[in-house]
């Protein structure tokens, strides 16, 4: 911010939020994509007792102000929280205020993007095909892995993809869980939100707005790449 | 593979329950093909998914072969992947994301190798599947299709082979092929198999074992000769196609005049030549409308084929036309109009000459057991 650096160079503090942004998104979409990907077949193929609460539940973080997710992570997994007590008893981890925690925030916020993507996919998938699969002697799980995956395989990508730009975004669970510590949780959203809220920070939340537009249309176009090359496999 | 002719290789008992639809249907078969006959909404459909276990009965039995898949006496349902049962499903249902070539191997490797029956090239030799290995299923055809679909089904060395109106999305032009593939199948393999279908032809060409559904109900099980012989049965085997189906053996050629001599019954019967050596076993349908009667012995006509019976029965009904079955040593069905029946008196009993136009050649061999015996 002096002026000898050109306007579009970044600050190390606007590094650091693109870098940590990046890492709490992937970590969020990696983790929490085996369970999207379980609790979307659960959705679509299977019908238990509780599935309309499951539901809701899942899609809850849809709907309700993100910073009351943020509130109810921070009373469930804060230290002396049910789960944060035992996380921090038995593994000595612990999420609150760190860039973890913020992972979590996103996962969170994310998942009903994702669930609801893969769920509409698989959804699709014709069961006569998952029957075929059963008469040829594969067994449910077999088929789910040979069959039913692989032909939704254009939803998890765009599950994936939604969940990853979402938690690039997250701010409000994000800020309400894991505060906002420099280097630690201040994500991109949260160092623009700092910059818009600081004399003379136009510049610097220019560049983030720049950088957040950038990552965004890489991504979707990674996925719509990604989705032309899936659909080529399955169909031709 | 199933040698004792006398154990059906094929026990059905079976109640259940599609919504507002009930079924409730009970068989046996001994004939290497099993056909399962009827209108759609017959349950036809549902019978095979009962035994390939893709629906569940309330209650029942069935037994494949000496081996029980269901029995809900005993608690005994075995799941779709342990019983072994090949399904060719109407629509084929080949797995888009796999190439054909990974469509035939994706039952067969889920079998050790020591139970495999059927080698890969076989296979792919008896249903000409070469050209099509590397190629995706949407480029396929209907009938390119369908043989890819026996194929994989063939290739987890069923016990028995479940085909489901397996012509239904196949170009009436390929249909030939495909059938001829099902014949080559039970022939060259012995691979008992049940086949529904709601086109008689298909049935009576490849049939030894006809089961007629009607309504979720077994209507008549039996030889197909033997059931399509009767009037009683006519609504469900339909109407249009009604004819007599005859086991007989080819006798003579007639080279001079292209045509071959039948015997059947202690009857000889001329058709267009057909090139089968003497002796060889032959079914022929003839079609109803293609029959006409006679009170006295027909003089100086042009109808080759004329025999000596007596009416075994007179169909019933109020329309233009009744179906009439004469006894000729083998039951024929004749279609006359009513007016006719009334005219020259026929009634059960009375004498009368069968003129039979033309002759269907159903299917040159009869190759599986017990039709042969059932019909004769």
């Amino acid at each position: 911010m002096d002026g000898q650096t050109p306007w579009w160079a970044l600050s190390p503090l606007e590094t650091e939020a693109i870098a940590l942004s990046l890492r709490v998104a992937l970590w969020a979409v990696l983790c929490s994509l085996p369970f999207g990907i379980g609790v979307a077949w659960l959705l679509a193929r299977r019908r238990f007792p509780g599935k309309a609460f499951v539901s809701g539940l899942v899609h809850l973080p849809l709907v309700v102000p993100p910073v009351v997710v943020g509130y109810v992570l921070l009373i469930l997994l804060g230290r002396r929280g049910p789960v944060g007590a035992w996380l921090f008893d038995v593994f000595g981890v612990t999420v609150v205020f760190t860039w973890k925690g913020a992972a979590i925030a996103s996962a969170v916020m994310a998942f009903p993007l994702m669930v609801r993507a893969i769920r509409l996919s698989m959804e699709s998938v014709d069961r006569g095909l998952e029957d075929a699969a059963r008469t040829l002697g594969a067994r449910p799980l077999g088929v789910f892995f040979s069959v039913t995956l692989p032909l939704s395989a254009p939803g998890v990508l765009a599950g994936v993809i939604l969940a990853f730009a979402r938690s690039l975004g997250e701010f409000g669970a994000t800020i309400t869980f894991v505060s906002n510590i420099p280097g630690e949780t201040r994500t991109l959203p949260l160092a623009l939100f700092v910059f818009t809220q600081t004399p003379g920070g136009d510049a610097g939340a220019f560049r983030l707005v720049v950088i957040a537009v950038v990552l965004a249309l890489v991504a979707l176009a990674a996925s719509e790449a990604l989705a032309r090359r899936v659909a080529a496999r399955t169909q031709s | 593979m199933i040698g004792d002719a006398s154990r059906p290789v094929l026990e059905i008992d079976v109640a259940a329950r599609f919504g507002a639809f009930r079924l409730e249907t009970r068989f046996s078969s001994t004939g290497l093909l099993t056909a399962l006959f009827g209108q759609s909404g017959a349950g036809k459909t549902s019978v095979v998914n009962l035994m390939a276990g893709l629906a569940r009965p309330e209650r029942g039995r069935i037994v494949v072969d000496g081996r029980v898949l269901f029995d809900s006496a005993k608690g005994i349902d075995l799941p779709p992947e342990r019983r072994r049962l090949g399904y060719v499903f109407q629509d084929a249902r080949l797995f888009p994301h796999l190439s054909v070539r990974r469509n035939l191997r994706y039952g067969m490797t889920r079998v050790p190798v020591g139970e495999r029956v059927y080698d890969f090239d076989r296979i792919v030799d008896l249903l000409g599947l070469d050209p099509l290995l590397e190629r995706r299923p949407a480029g396929l055809s209907g009938g390119e299709k369908q043989r890819v679909a026996i194929g994989r089904a063939l290739l987890t060395s069923p016990r028995l082979l479940l085909m489901d109106e397996p012509l239904a999305s196949v170009d009436a032009a390929r249909r030939d092929e495909v059938l001829g593939f099902v014949e080559r199948m039970r022939e060259q393999l012995g691979i008992p198999i049940v086949y529904v279908s709601h086109v008689i032809e298909e049935v009576v060409r490849l049939a030894d074992t006809l089961v007629l559904m009607s309504e979720g109900r077994v209507a008549a099980a039996g030889g197909v000769e033997e059931l399509m012989n009767r009037l009683d049965l006519r609504p469900i085997t339909g109407r249009y196609e009604a004819g007599a189906v005859i086991a007989a053996t080819v006798r003579a050629q007639d080279e001079d005049f292209a045509l071959t001599e039948l015997e059947f019954a202690g009857n000889r019967l001329r058709v267009p030549r057909i090139d089968l050596p003497e002796g060889s076993p032959i079914r022929v349908r003839i079609r109803a409308r293609d029959v006409s009667l006679s009170l006295a012995p027909p003089e100086r006509t042009s109808v080759l084929n004329v025999f000596a019976g007596r009416i075994a029965e007179v169909g019933a009904g109020d329309g233009a036309q009744l179906e009439v079955l004469v006894d000729v040593g083998a039951p024929l069905i004749a279609r006359v109009t009513r007016r006719s029946v009334h005219d020259l008196g026929l009634a059960p009993g009375t004498k009368v000459y069968a003129m039979v136009k033309s002759v269907a050649i159903d299917r040159h061999s009869v190759g599986g057991r017990g039709s042969a015996a059932d019909g004769a």
